[in-house]
């Protein structure tokens, strides 16, 4: 169900800054609301996106409830190597979902 | 007799103002609690531990007047060259008045060429947005923005 969108420069030159940009749709509930005859709706959220870079870890970020549902979240790297990018959302309820992203750099 | 009537009304006034104050307790602990600016301050001590945070460095940027909280678009950047010395280590966000004082922890490096990073955040009300950033040499820096919403987010009832 879920799905993920994102952004990376096909190539780039080698030590180009360049941004990322990711967008997972979730609902992202928050956990605080309730439904119309007052019973609390349980927390779903995704805490935890991380990107590596042919492996190593370039990017991490830890999410609570005040992240908008669809997370969108964009960051920089310097752009160093050809290779792939692998980006990893995990969340309540077992949410874990992956997707990757190559680029060439020349 | 007339006497008699003054107080019985104001017996009835008192038992009213009671019973609506006993009325009114549950409806408020029902309510998610607001994170306080004592919570604020506490999830800050929990990112800086003892160090000093001072102004500067970081700049925030998130729309002054905001339509919709449940939609934020919020830029975080840090006036820093990235080397493999000197470099932004983490990015951490923080709000007021949401029934949680974090927002986000971003962790960069050096390998990041840019600290700034973008996301879209939730505000439950009018509030502070404070940012931090930890360089590599362990300082804080941080910069806080008020907004005003029109519409608040994360405790709206579903019907």
């Amino acid at each position: 169900m879920a799905s993920a969108l994102i952004n990376v420069p096909k190539r780039a030159k080698a030590g180009e800054i360049i941004e990322i940009k990711t967008l997972m749709s979730h609902i992202m509930e928050t956990g605080y609301r309730r439904t119309a005859t007052g019973e609390v709706i349980p927390r779903d959220i995704i805490t935890s996106f991380s990107c590596r870079y042919n492996g190593v870890e370039i990017f991490h970020a830890d999410l609570f409830p005040a992240i908008a549902a669809n997370p969108f979240i964009t960051f920089f790297t310097v752009a160093t190597e050809s290779g792939k990018f692998d980006f990893e959302w995990i969340g309540d309820e077992g949410f874990s979902e992956t997707a990757s992203a190559s680029i060439t750099v020349e | 007799m007339h006497e008699h009537d003054h107080s019985t009304r104001r017996q009835f006034l008192g038992l009213a103002g009671a019973a609506a104050a006993l009325g009114a307790v549950p409806a408020v602990t029902l309510r998610p609690a607001e994170a306080t600016p004592a919570m604020l301050a506490t999830a800050i001590r929990n990112v800086v531990g003892g160090a000093v945070v001072r102004t500067g460095k970081v700049k925030l940027d998130v729309p002054p007047l905001v339509e919709n909280g449940n939609t934020v678009p919020m830029t975080v950047s840090v006036a820093s060259p990235m080397t493999a010395d000197d470099h932004v280590r983490s990015i951490h966000v923080f709000n007021e008045k949401n029934p949680q004082p974090n927002i986000g922890n971003f962790k960069l490096g050096p390998r990041s060429g840019r600290a700034q990073i973008s996301t879209r955040i939730r505000l439950a009300d009018t509030q502070k947005i404070v940012a931090i950033a930890q360089l590599s040499d362990g300082s804080f820096w941080s910069a806080s923005v008020d907004v005003v919403v029109t519409l608040a987010a994360c405790t709206e009832e579903v019907l």
